[in-house]
């Protein structure tokens, strides 16, 4: 029986963990994710839930001791933002090539500099090549779906990952909406017990984990983790699947959203998909034919499956909320425009760059996009630069 | 596991190169690094064992109170044992 609840995304990951009730939670507090250690320690304190907290004095201590726990067979989470992430940089790349599945509950926020506080994906964006699962939501009924299906998908047998939910800060972790939450009993029944094939505490079982490797061997260990990221594709499709059984709701690698006519679409990322919707149907009332592909999975990347639900429009906006710095647009642009030229697409497609620094993106604004890309496709690129920012004072 | 060596094809290897079985540093021949070599003058060697304890990478194996030969499988010629010496039973020679 589902409850009706109203909470803020960090409240919605907090009770998804104290019903997950992992074995171990390393953590180092930072805006905007400081309130879920903080839950989590207050559901501790109140015994609701078993989970051994450890304080650690730095986000790279935090991963560092998710790692040892997790590789002792401890079933272990973590939380982090912005710098905080970045200083985990060393251990991520620890983490997914022991092939240990923790689960780290990101809240996007911006890196340095400027020092601020608020939502952008630069943090888990710059994390996208280190070997971690990432798939992100639209608001805090999602985020709360995706963790519970977080341990299910990184602790399967084919996978065995470490996997990033995130969030993006404030917008999603800091805002009040309602929400639908899982009786605890289902979650548990869903998730599971965790046990791992091999683990630093098996009895009868001697084991090193993390063994240097001379270059005889390290290339054969890359392309093993690469197909345990491949494997991830279909172990993600069929944990949506169940969990589908168990809460009514649909997920996949991406959402399509009135996308199957459209002429015009936005691909984007996390909580401004919500606002992009209520342009599509603004301007679906006006006639013209507006759809949304939010991408639920980055990594793995599902370019084949974009590119193919992309495959009909004329032409395409694709967002990110993250400059990459490398003059030629954001990762998720760059990524997507290579899936497109391997589906031998020849499609319009421009690069925007938005709400950098918590910079607001407005319906307004999604709206004045939509007939770019109408002009777009009917006139070439000559009067729209590729690459853009949204938002920007100039 | 022992059957992993530099044929292997990327889909036998364990899950993150882990090792499910003990002391197989031994298996890893770490002296073939070595550019200087112990050697030990029995003459003048005492068989106090103090270079024993003091072998960074346990290459001294001891048998009834009495050292034998360096273990030259792992022994790298870092050279404490001569230094360590008290008698000068140990001197380094080039190469292996």
């Amino acid at each position: 029986m589902a409850v009706k609840e109203r909470m803020s995304g960090n409240e919605a990951v907090a009770f998804a963990m104290k019903q997950i009730n992992p074995d171990v939670m390393p953590a180092f507090p930072i805006t905007p994710s400081t309130e879920l250690p903080q839950f989590v320690s207050s559901y501790i304190a109140n015994g609701e839930m078993d989970t051994e907290f450890i304080p650690v004095e730095s986000e790279h201590s935090a991963m560092s001791a998710a790692i040892g726990a997790e590789a002792a067979g401890a079933r272990t989470m973590t939380a982090t933002s912005s710098a905080g992430l970045a200083l985990m940089w060393e251990m991520l790349y620890v983490a997914a090539s022991n092939r240990l599945p923790i689960a780290l509950a990101v809240v996007n926020r911006a890196l340095s500099g400027p020092l601020n506080i608020n939502c952008e994906h630069s943090d888990s964006m710059g994390a996208r090549d280190s070997g971690w699962i990432q798939i992100y939501a639209e608001d805090n009924q999602e985020v709360y779906d995706n963790f519970i299906q977080a341990y299910r998908i990184a602790e399967h047998k084919d996978v065995m990952l470490p996997i990033m939910i995130c969030q993006d800060g404030f917008i999603i972790s800091h805002g009040v909406s309602n929400i639908e939450l899982l009786e605890e009993a289902d979650v548990r029944n869903f998730v599971g017990a965790y046990e791992p094939a091999h683990y630093l505490f098996k009895e009868g079982e001697s084991m090193a984990v993390g063994p240097y490797a001379v270059s005889a061997y390290g290339m054969e260990a890359k392309r093993a983790q690469a197909e345990a990221m491949k494997n991830a594709r279909q172990v993600i499709l069929d944990v949506a699947e169940e969990y589908k059984k168990i809460s009514g709701r649909e997920y996949g690698f991406y959402e399509a959203y009135r996308l199957s006519d459209a002429d015009y679409a936005i691909v984007a990322i996390g909580s401004v998909c919500g606002t992009i919707k209520d342009a599509v149907d603004a301007l679906r009332e006006k006639g013209i034919k507006a759809g949304l592909l939010k991408v639920r999975v980055f990594r793995p990347f599902p370019g084949k499956e974009l590119a193919d639900a992309l495959g009909h429009c004329r032409a395409a906006a694709v967002m990110d909320r993250c400059e990459g710095f490398s003059a030629n647009g954001g990762p998720l642009a760059a990524e997507l425009s290579a899936a497109l030229f391997q589906a031998k697409s020849r499609m319009e497609v421009v690069n925007i760059v938005y709400g950098l620094n918590g910079r607001d993106f407005t319906v307004d604004d999604a709206e004045k996009l939509y007939q770019d890309l109408a002009r777009l496709s009917e006139h070439g690129n000559q009067e729209t630069e590729a690459y853009r920012y949204i938002g920007l004072r100039d | 596991m022992t059957q992993i060596n530099e044929t292997t094809r990327w889909q036998d290897l364990t899950e993150g190169l882990q090792i499910y079985e003990p002391a197989t540093a031994k298996d890893f021949l770490t002296g073939e690094w070595r550019t200087c070599t112990p050697v030990t003058d029995e003459e003048k060697c005492r068989q106090c064992l103090l270079c024993v304890p003091y072998c960074p990478d346990s290459c001294i194996p001891v048998k009834d109170g009495k050292r034998l030969e360096f273990d030259y499988d792992h022994c790298k010629g870092c050279g404490i044992c001569a230094a360590a010496c008290p008698f000068g039973a140990i001197s380094m020679k080039e190469g292996k």
